[in-house]
């Protein structure tokens, strides 16, 4: 690859049918950019995305001796990939390639062409300036072994457990608690088809204790991580059970056992020993000792009751309290699962205070064969049989009011749950009245809308309409009030037992999980998936994967498609045994650092260690560039996006006219793909802005900002990630810090800080992008600093126009 | 302790009997209400609509007169005063620019510069007196009276006004207990009276004021409290009304909380029949809560 | 009574109108009915406040008949509870200020009777009920 002397670039402006081309003067553009440094040729084409167009580039690159391509079409997210392959096929390093997005960030948002082919021209010459600096990079290929942890034993843990396992791969399947099973094995039956809960999960469960390739570890969770794919190092504290495998299960020590608690299997409405299991079936078979709550112990023996009861001599209170274990693993998948909604958070409904309304899963206990009433529907305060029993759905759903208790989002499930329930009471009492208060009935899913007509052909009343409280009677009994919405007349109705119809959220070690893994999380709490739609169980970080309602709330089927997509997700990388890793890592030069140590602090990965000077591990390096813009001797070059190509592209954005300009820095993941959405939504917003892409706000470098300044530029925005939503963790509030400092520094140079700000902007929010874009844009013309653009005046257009004829 | 005080229009006529129970129950606590100078009305009811600077300069001014008097802090008895003037006073305090266009208005006064916090006498009883001081200085424990507290609307809402959880408030039944009397909990205990309804439309406080005594009667409540002379006077007086509408309705005497704690601290003169529609004292002779 | 004879409001209008004076997004309802189902006059009301919501989506300028704006005492029991976040007592002000601002009154001061009646009774009412 020639490397010294003006490189060669092509330039290929794309009309996209008249998406671009009906807005921006597209062979202008192209006319245009013939004229810039370095450009050896520069075409428009009608679609540059199809098959043909790719080998024209192909075929320039080989004929015209091209070794840089810029393509202006749509956004890098959308066609990158393509073209990068096209560079491939012609032989030329992918990483030379560069992209202008005049589709989403400029024709889809801007109506006035004379502006909008203005702006394309910007965004060309920026991508040139940018493709002149461009350096080939060679992927590197780490090593994937066949080992996998899976992080929780619910359903979806189980179900990927065992995909993986019977697939020949190694799995450590760990567990908090002592048995496994999740929530699932606290159910009756199962919705739609009415399957007996346990009958389908207890040959999983057991299938797991016994499979040779699964390594199963209950009372345990995960106490550290670090490495990365294929490198995985993780610390594990398992508790002991102080019951051996030895344990035949005969269950001679419970009756012994003179410790009796609330059982929270059962949902506390039951109590069980300090030795325990939590159904006959459960896995692994052996008892478990709840140290907490027996007489004894660990070495300090008080009760020696199960001791003497155990023929087996299973029974062994010298096992250490804790050990820690070293594991290695390759891939990981998070099955932790959520907690259901607790509305003891919100009083309206009494719940916790009036003890005959009870939840969706207490009742799952209550109607268990092996729960605390063996079955029999009793209702809490008397044990007396209910008539006139009352669901009330969307507990702590939907809740968009932030006074209140709740979660804002429909977990989806509730409404089944209700239904499904409702059945098995009318199989039970027939004589049952039962009635559910709701508000919309959500039964999208097989066999779901069938089985709510079946509930209303059973002679289940439905009503529209929520109660606002519950109201406890004398005699224990409840009094609803509300309206009928369909009627719009008011009910007060009597119930002995009111259950409370919960959702679902985060589980409360959800955060604990999402920094030990380094993981994202969404506002709703739970971990946030690569991709919505086309990466659904695949995580930011590489190796890391999602399974169940771990990435949001799911019923049982959904969360085994999920659990068997994660295991195939991690089977494909370990079945390969190599991974090529996207070349966008941290590179120290070392000749300049000093071995401060300030990059190994902020790096949210463990990819940097310091020894005498910076070294960067590469695998586990993410490429965010906080390292990059906190180092205070400029030592790390972040890979295609160093500090030089970054500060070309300002330079060329404000190259002409700069008072016109608002730079704006996008991290890679949100406020990038936000403008995207402004521009799918084609939602108008001020034309003055130029957006440079950074793969996180952390690595805006301060002095990306001051260049601006210097050159005349009215405005800085800084957009990123929503707090918590960052994709690397908290370089959005790196970039905060650095955003506080540089406004300090501003105050101190004599410039108006509110030429710089900062804004949140998620993937999603499109609208919020031309919101806040327009308000910065309106702050600075209020502050005198940013001048007005020309608007649909031909001059410029027409003067070219005119050259482009002569 | 001396803290400003300010006492309203109805406590100052009609509920006289809140005034002096609350000036003497709470001097028996070592707490001295000082009566703020030039007090004007509170403004009554909030005003809810987006443009309605206007209706903020009555509470604002009483804002003023205690920042004259060098208060940081300004205590109500009646429920409602505590309403307005607390949200006038959040209001002012998280929008400057509206404050600063009061401030223009009301040129004859000094500017308001924020910062006096209203209080209610229970959240000072709560908060400062602690209930186990009141329990200490109770002489005549209530001991077997079941009183059910009646909160209303105005000391509850909206969130972030209100002085306890709106769906679940305890301080009076704290307070309740701290003076030796049971509280009788019931469900309607938040519910609104009726309120200014009473004006025009009797009968339809008259039902709610209906349902809210019979509730707490039929949970075996034998008298009432309120913090409130609006929703006294509609729990109370209006149950002529409804012995018309409800032949077999037993009266319920209905007390300011004040009253209660100025007879559980033995102050018998600050317990007297005006003010009442029915008459609490021969019920509390009775039950030997009261001397004949 | 027909307060709105005199008051001509387009459907758009009426919308825009309680959304400004109320500042608040009538839109969001989703019709739960907590609202109704808390409040201590429903049972008085012509429309439920619910229905008062839908009636102003709908653009129905009648609403402004409806007794129920008048029997609302702004108990904040619905606004506590509405989880879109909706202060409706906001929203039955407004009405009755789109009704007290053009004149329509829903108290006679000179009607009232004899009876001594705690004097913020008599403000209030007046304030609410009297532009």
């Amino acid at each position: 690859m020639k490397r010294d002397g003006e490189p060669r670039i092509g330039v290929y402006i794309c009309h996209c049918g008249t998406n671009i081309a009906g807005v921006v003067d597209v062979k202008a553009v192209a006319e245009f950019a013939k004229g810039l440094p370095g450009v050896a040729l520069a075409k428009d084409m009608m679609y540059a995305c199809s098959e043909a167009t790719q080998r024209e580039i192909i075929n320039d690159i080989q004929q015209e001796r091209l070794d840089r391509v810029v393509v202006a079409a749509c956004s890098p997210k959308m066609h990158e990939p393509t073209f990068r392959a096209a560079l491939e096929r012609a032989g030329l390093n992918k990483y030379l390639f560069e992209m202008a997005n005049i589709r989403e960030q400029d024709s889809w948002v801007h109506k006035d062409g004379g502006q909008a082919t203005e702006k394309a021209k910007d965004l060309v010459r920026m991508a040139v300036a940018r493709a002149r600096l461009l350096i080939p990079y060679k992927e590197s290929e780490i090593p994937v072994g066949e080992r996998a942890l899976v992080v929780g034993g619910g359903i979806a843990g189980i179900q990927a457990a065992l995909d993986l396992a019977d697939s020949g791969y190694k799995v450590f399947l760990v567990e908090k608690e002592p048995f496994i099973g999740g929530h699932m094995a606290q159910l009756d039956k199962t919705f739609p088809t009415l399957d007996c809960s346990t009958c389908i999960l207890a040959p999983k469960m057991a299938e797991v204790g016994r499979h040779p390739n699964i390594t199963l570890l209950t009372n345990a969770e995960v106490e550290a991580v670090s490495g990365f794919v294929g490198n995985f190092k993780v610390k594990v504290r398992q508790r002991a059970r102080f019951v051996t495998p030895e344990c035949t299960a005969c269950g001679e020590c419970v009756p012994v056992c003179p410790v009796a608690v609330p059982d929270e299997f059962n949902m506390g409405l039951g109590l069980r020993k300090a030795i325990y299991k939590s159904l006959p079936q459960a896995v692994p078979a052996e008892y478990a000792i709840d140290i907490e709550n027996c007489l004894n112990k660990p070495n300090l023996l008080v009760c020696e009751k199960c001791l003497q009861a155990c023929s087996p001599k299973a029974i062994n209170f010298e096992q250490p309290p804790e050990k820690e274990l070293d594991l290695e693993v390759d891939t990981v998948i998070i099955a932790i699962g959520a907690d259901p909604y607790d509305p003891s958070k919100s009083q309206d409904y009494g719940y916790g205070k009036y003890e005959n309304v009870i939840t969706t899963i207490d009742f799952e206990r209550l109607i268990s064969p092996t729960g605390p009433t063996l079955g029999k529907i009793l209702r809490p305060s008397d044990l007396g049989k209910p008539k006139r029993i009352a669901f009330i759905q969307c507990v702590g759903s939907r809740i968009s009011n932030p006074e209140l208790e709740g979660n804002p989002y429909c977990s989806g499930i509730c409404c089944m749950v209700s239904i499904k329930q409702a059945l098995l009471i009318k199989e039970k009492l027939p004589e049952a009245e039962i009635t559910i208060y709701y508000i919309d009935i959500r039964a999208k899913g097989k066999g779901f809308e069938e089985m709510y007509r079946r509930a209303r052909l059973a002679g289940i009343r439905f009503i529209k309409g929520l109660p606002a409280e519950v109201l406890e009677n004398s005699d224990k009994s409840l009094t609803l009030v509300g309206e009928n919405i369909l009627l719009g007349e008011l009910y007060e109705h009597r119930h002995d037992l009111v259950i409370l119809s919960v959702g679902l959220e985060a589980r409360k070690e959800s955060e604990k999980v999402q920094k030990l893994f380094g993981l994202a999380r969404s506002s709703d709490g739970f971990f946030a998936e690569k991709h919505p739609k086309l990466e659904p169980v695949d995580t930011a970080t590489t190796g890391i994967f999602l399974a169940g309602a771990a990435e949001s709330p799911k019923d049982i089927r959904e969360s085994s498609i999920q659990a068997k997509a994660a295991a195939s997700r991690a089977a494909r990388l370990m079945k390969e045994g190599k991974i090529r890793i996207e070349a966008l890592s941290a590179e120290v030069r070392e000749e300049l650092c000093a071995g401060c140590g300030i990059c190994e602090s902020v790096c949210p990965f463990n990819a940097i260690h310091v020894d005498g000077t910076s070294h960067v591990t590469e695998a586990a390096c993410q490429g965010c560039g906080v390292c990059a813009a906190s180092c205070p001797v400029g030592a790390i070059e972040m890979h295609h996006f160093t500090d030089a190509q970054v500060l070309a592209q300002v330079e060329a954005a404000l190259a002409d006219r700069p008072k016109e300009k608002i730079i704006v820095f996008t991290c890679n993941w949100c406020s990038y793909a936000g403008a995207d959405m402004a521009g799918t939504s084609r939602l108008e917003y001020d034309p003055r802005v130029r957006l440079i892409r950074l793969m996180c706000s952390g690595r805006l470098n301060p002095q990306f900002a001051l260049r601006a300044f210097e050159l005349g530029a009215a405005g800085v925005l800084i957009t990123g990630c929503h707090p918590g939503e960052c994709h690397y963790q908290s370089g959005n509030l790196r970039a905060l810090s650095r955003y506080e400092l540089l406004k300090r520094l501003l105050r101190s140079l004599g410039l108006q800080e509110e030429r710089l700000a900062l804004e949140w902007v998620s993937a999603a929010e499109g609208e919020r992008f031309a919101q806040v874009v327009n308000a910065f844009a309106g702050r600075l013309e209020r502050l005198g600093v940013l001048t007005k653009a020309k608007g649909e005046e031909p001059a410029l257009t027409t003067a070219e126009a005119g050259r482009r004829e002569g | 302790m001396r803290i400003a005080y300010y006492p309203g229009c109805s406590l100052k006529a009609l509920a006289a009997n809140f005034d002096r129970s609350a000036r003497a129950a709470m001097g028996a606590l070592g707490v001295e209400l000082v009566e703020l100078e030039r007090w004007n009305c509170c403004g009554t009811v909030s005003s809810l609509t987006t443009d309605d600077l206007m209706r903020q300069l009555a509470p604002v001014r009483n804002l003023i007169r205690a920042q004259e008097a060098g208060e940081r802090r300004l205590v109500t008895a009646c429920a409602m005063c505590y309403n307005t003037l607390k949200r006038a006073a959040l209001r002012v305090e998280a929008h400057p620019e509206e404050l600063a266009k009061i401030n223009a208005f009301l040129d004859e006064e000094p500017d308001y510069r924020g910062g006096v916090r209203v209080l209610h006498l229970l959240e000072l009883l709560r908060d400062e007196v602690g209930f186990e001081a009141v329990a200490k200085r109770v002489v005549r424990p209530l001991e077997g009276l079941r009183v059910a507290p009646y909160y209303g609307c105005l000391l509850l809402r909206p969130r972030g006004v209100g002085l306890d959880d709106p769906e679940n408030p305890s301080i009076l039944e704290e307070l309740v207990r701290a003076l030796g009397a049971e509280p009788v909990d019931s469900p309607l205990k938040g519910q609104c009276c009726g309120s200014y309804h009473t004006v025009a439309h009797k009968e339809v406080v008259a039902r709610r004021a209906h349902k809210i005594l019979s509730e707490a009667a039929s949970r075996g409540a034998e008298a009432l409290i309120s913090s409130c002379p609006l929703c006294s006077f509609n729990l109370d007086n209006r149950q002529r009304l409804i012995r018309e509408l409800d032949g077999s309705f037993a009266p319920l005497p209905v007390l300011y909380f004040t009253e209660l704690m100025a007879l559980a601290f033995g102050l018998e003169e600050a317990l007297s029949p005006e003010g009442h529609y029915v008459d609490p004292r021969p019920f509390l002779e009775e039950r030997q809560l009261l001397r004949r | 009574m027909d307060k709105m004879g005199k008051i001509d409001l387009s459907a758009k209008e009426l919308q825009e109108e309680v959304e400004a004076l109320s500042g608040q997004r009538v839109f969001a309802c989703y019709h739960c009915g907590k609202c109704t189902a808390g409040c201590p006059f429903a049972s008085e009301m012509d429309l439920t406040p619910r229905q008062v919501l839908e009636y102003i989506m709908e653009g129905r300028v009648e609403v402004l008949n409806s007794r129920t704006i008048w029997l609302c005492a702004a108990c904040f029991t619905c606004t506590v509870r509405c989880p879109n976040g909706i202060d409706i007592a906001r929203v039955m002000e407004a009405l009755r200020q789109i009704l007290l601002r053009r004149g329509e009154d829903s108290l006679d001061l000179a009607s009232l009777g004899e009876e001594e009646l705690p004097q913020i009774a008599l403000v209030a009412g007046a304030r609410k009920l009297i532009g």
